[in-house]
Formats: structure tokens, sequence, C-alpha cells
């Protein structure tokens, strides 16, 4: 039997016998699967662009609540404190997150569990305790809460995050460059610069678009960490939904996926391009500088 | 390659000033007394956890206990065919589909959670939809309750299922299956008994992971759950924000880290030294 006749059993026998039925089955539950996924971002998109000012009621394609949102001053405020918390997060953590990812390589075995379990823990601790400790801190040690204290708060899970992505970029390096840049002689410095780095850029600017992402989109930390005067845009629209429905809430909501959706994908984008990018290709790149 | 070992300690001291410590500073309100407002008597008192030992607050526990196992089963049944079929998939089609899985998991979870109020409620286009087929002939009725809170954090975890259930599909080795097959083992007995045991650490956890959210979840029970639905989450941002007992919140919030202790101490038991495959397919 040949190789590839094989992969083909296999491949029947992983879609759990060869039975068609069952096959049909997984292929509709998947689609299902899909509809459920992305049905709720659909219709948040469709009504944005109704008419009426009763949310639930569909009246006609409309752009006015487009301007009326734009136009409303606690909203811009709120989309221009979420930016610019989010971009000193996103900086912060990729900073962060990058030197630990680098300097894990040459840890020991013992250090690299500790730290990872840290990183973990991070990411699995529930937001709101997360947020309520990080809030009773704050008022404790007297540190204001506004800006400084969102991104404190948002910084701790999206350091994890970036440590992580760029973790796994570099366990898939080829550090066979680096060897040789370094016993061609140069500094460790250089090698950093002109070898490592070109390698790693393109996850770190993925890990920096997340962080970005998660900043620009949480409601529970900034929730119980912003003060007077520096609410959030998602605060913003968590506290308006409190109050009740308005077609403002729509529109905000597609401008925020427009810009979080943009990121994301160019992130992911990015993560691919980096493990295809193959060692040869930059080999020639060294070559030729 | 030369990186210095230093350069993991900026984080590491950010990590443990800004997340170790508060959490310090939360068991100390836990075991400190309110003395009215905004000021707490700290020492060594139980009287916090005295008072949570309380037939209301244990079952608000409860309740927020069932709704995550409920959610997380849910979860699994809905994510375990679904990683399934997305690791069976073309390698040229699989990188797009699984892709489709990251991009909701990313986006706003307060949106996504938002339009369940859009689609559920009795005007929606659920309800026209279901009133005009005729499964129902009243207006739906389901905004504001238990079950619309089951939906929205079933929708909203989902992804965190499927990452790990993926993973661990994917990497099985499909030649087993092929040979449990081969030695006269049903579609059943295979799955039971290979395929089954072979994606055992998926399994856990994407359970751990979507367990723990769903025991401190607080946006999506303010958004849909209503004025019936009171959970762990709504009860620790109600004493913390509106009650102003910081005491008594901080130790419901103990109650949280308590659970989730306890599920990562039997996870890391259970799954021994498979945890950290487990744990490192998630990213």
């Amino acid at each position: 039997m040949s190789a590839s006749a094989e992969r083909v059993t296999a491949t029947r026998a992983l879609e759990l016998g060869g039975d068609r039925a069952v096959t049909r089955a997984l292929r509709a539950h998947g689609a299902l699967v899909y509809v459920f996924l992305y049905l709720p971002i659909l219709v948040v998109v469709i009504y944005a662009f109704n008419e009426a000012r009763l949310v639930q009621v569909w009246q006609g394609f409309s752009l006015k609540w487009f301007g009326e949102a734009w136009r409303d001053p606690t909203l811009r405020r709120g989309l221009w404190i979420s930016t610019y918390t989010a971009t000193a997060t996103a900086l912060l953590a990729t900073v962060l997150g990058t030197a630990a990812a680098l300097g894990l390589r040459n840890v020991g075995r013992r250090t690299r569990t500790a730290f990872d379990g840290f990183m973990y823990m991070a990411l699995i601790t529930p937001e709101l305790v997360a947020a309520i400790a990080s809030l009773m801190a704050f008022v404790t040690v007297g540190l204001p809460l506004g800006p400084l204290a969102i991104v404190i708060t948002h910084s701790i899970f999206n350091v994890a995050v970036v440590t992580l992505i760029l973790r796994a970029r570099l366990a898939g390096m080829d550090r066979s460059l680096e060897e040789a840049a370094r016993d061609l002689g140069a500094t460790r410095w250089a090698t950093f610069v002109q070898v490592t780095l070109p390698q790693l850029l393109p996850a770190v600017a993925a890990g920096a678009l997340l962080a970005f992402t998660f900043s620009f989109d949480d409601v529970v930390l900034s929730t119980f960490v912003s003060g007077p005067g520096s609410t959030p845009l998602p605060v913003e629209i968590f506290s308006a939904l409190r109050f009740g429905l308005s077609p403002k809430i729509n529109v905000v909501a597609v401008t925020t996926l427009t810009i979080t959706v943009t990121f994301i994908v160019v992130a992911q984008v990015l993560l691919r391009r980096a493990e295809r990018r193959s060692a040869a290709t930059l080999a020639a790149e060294v070559t030729d500088a | 390659m030369g990186e210095p070992r230093w350069l993991i300690a900026p984080a590491w001291l950010w990590m443990v000033t800004f997340f170790v410590a508060p959490l310090g500073f939360m068991v100390a309100f836990s075991l400190g007394v309110n003395e009215g407002f905004f000021t707490v008597k700290f020492g060594l008192h139980a009287d916090q956890f005295q008072r949570l030992w309380d037939p209301l607050y244990l079952n608000i526990y409860k309740d927020t206990l069932v709704l995550a196992s409920i959610g997380t089963v849910g979860c699994l049944l809905i994510g375990y065919p679904f990683a399934y079929f997305l690791a069976t998939r073309t390698s040229k089609y699989r990188t797009l589909l699984f892709f489709l899985v990251i991009v909701p998991f990313w986006t706003s979870l307060l949106i996504r959670t938002y339009s369940w109020v859009l689609i559920l409620n009795e005007q929606g286009p659920l309800s026209s939809f279901m009133q005009t087929v005729g499964l129902i002939d009243a207006p739906l009725d389901i905004l504001y309750t238990k079950g619309a809170v089951l939906i929205g954090v079933i929708y909203d975890y989902l992804p965190l299922m499927v990452f790990p259930l993926y993973v661990a599909i994917e990497r099985m080795d499909r030649s087993l299956i092929e040979a449990s097959r081969d030695l006269g083992c049903s579609r059943w007995q295979t799955f039971r008994r290979v395929t089954l045991p072979l994606t055992f650490p998926g399994i856990m956890t994407g359970c751990l992971l979507t367990f723990i959210p769903m025991m401190g979840e607080y946006v999506v029970p303010t958004i849909l759950g209503g004025a019936k639905t009171f959970l762990v989450g709504s009860l620790v941002s109600n004493e913390i924000l509106t009650a102003i007992d910081w005491p008594f919140g901080a130790a419901v919030s103990m109650g949280l880290i308590a659970v989730m202790l306890v599920l990562i101490i039997v996870y890391l038991r259970v799954l021994g030294r498979r945890a950290e495959e487990g744990l490192g397919s998630v990213l």
C-alpha cells in the first residue's frame, strides 16, 4: 500500500470508520455552530442601520444613528479614553512580555515552570476577582483610580498573553541562524538586532495588536478601577445598557467591532506568516545584507 | 540566543506587584470588619466568612455552580463534535475554519452578549420567526431569565472549549482508530475506548477554562439575567459598588478563588504529567 493510500485510509478511519451518516451529521453540526457564532454579530450590524428609535422594531434602513452616536460627547470621550489606555497597555505588555519570553529561553526548567504557572494563573483568574483585588490595593495605597489604574490592571492579563505568544514563536524558530551569526563574529547585540528581532517582529506586532484589542474591549476591570471622568467606551455602553436600549449603542457596537476585528485579522495573518516564513528565505536575506 | 536571563525580571516584578500583591490586599480585606462608610478595621476576624455561611449566600453559590456546570456541559456537547469536525478537515480549509472561531472569541464580550438582547427580546427576530413557524403562540419569553444567561455564557465561552479539544483531536494518533476498527470494535466502542481517552486532556482543559470564568461571570447575568438572576458575580459587584461593604465583597470573592483552586488541583491530579500538554495547547 502506498503512503498516500495509507493516509487516505487513516483520514477515513478518523472520520469514524468512514461512515457517511456520521460525517454528514458532523458537517451539519459544524455549519450550525458557525451560524451560532456569527448570527449575533450579524444582528448587531444590521440593527445599527435601523431607522427606528425603538431598538427592537425594524423600521427601515438609515444611517442617521451613526451621525447621532458620533456626535455624542460622552461617547467620543469614552472612545478617546479607551484608545489611549489600550495603546499604553499594549506598549507596556509588549515590552514586558517580549523581554520575558526572550529571557525564558535561557533559564532553567524550574524557573520556567514557576513562571509558566504564574502566567497561567493570571490568565485563568476570573476578571472580577482581579478587578476588585486591584481596586482594594489601589485605594489602600492611595493610587488614584483613572487611566493609570486602568492601564495597570489591563496589563496583567496582557503581559501573560504576549509572553505566551512570543514564547511559542521563539520555540518554533531556528536557532542555528543565531548560532551562525555568533560564530561569524557578531556581538550578542548585533545578533539580536539583525537575526533574532527580524524573525520575531511579526509575532511582537501580533501580540501588541491582541493586547490593544483586549484592553480596548474590556469592561469588567475598567468598571471597577476607572475613576470619575475617565470612563472608557465599553463601560459607558455597559452602564447605558442598564438604563435601557438605545440605537446609539448599536452604532458604537459596530464601530468597535470594525476596529477590533481588523486588528485581530491583521494579528492572525502576521502570526501565520511568521510561522510560514522559512529559515531558508531568512538565510538568503542575511547573506544579501 | 545570548539574551540575559534577567530579562524575565521586569515582567516577574510587575506581576508580583500588580497581580499577587492585590490578591493579598483582598485577603486582608476579607479578614477585616466594616466599621461604617469606607472604614475598615483590619485584623484576623472570621466575621465575613461566618456571614457567608448562610443559606441565603450559599444558595447564590449553588445557583452559580449549577449554571456554570450546565454551561460547561453545554459547551462540551456542542464543542466536541465541532472540534472533531474542525480537526478532520483538509489542511487548506482547516486554517481558515479555525481562524473563524478565533475572531468572535477576541471581539468584545460585551457586544457579543448585548446582541442576544436584540435576538431574544419579545419583539425580536427569533420571537417573530418562532411565532410564524408556529413553534410558540405567544411572544418569546426568555430574555431576562436564567435560560438567557445560559445561552449567553455558552455563546461567549464556546471557543475556549473548542481550542484545547481541537488540539487534542488533531494530535491524536489516527492509526489507533483504524486499528480499533480492524480489530472488530464498533464505531461507538472505538469512540468510547480509543478517541475519548486519547482526547481526555483536551476535555479536562476545555472544562477548566470554561467553568472558571462562568463562575465569576458578571457581565452576562447583568445584561441577560434581569432582576431574578442573582449570581456570585452580581453579589460581589453589589457589595463593592453599591453596598460598599468591601470586607464582605472580598470574602465572597475568596469563595471564587477557593472554587478555582480546587478545580486546578483536581485538574493537575487527574492529568498528572499530561497537564502541561493540556494547558500548553491553549495559546
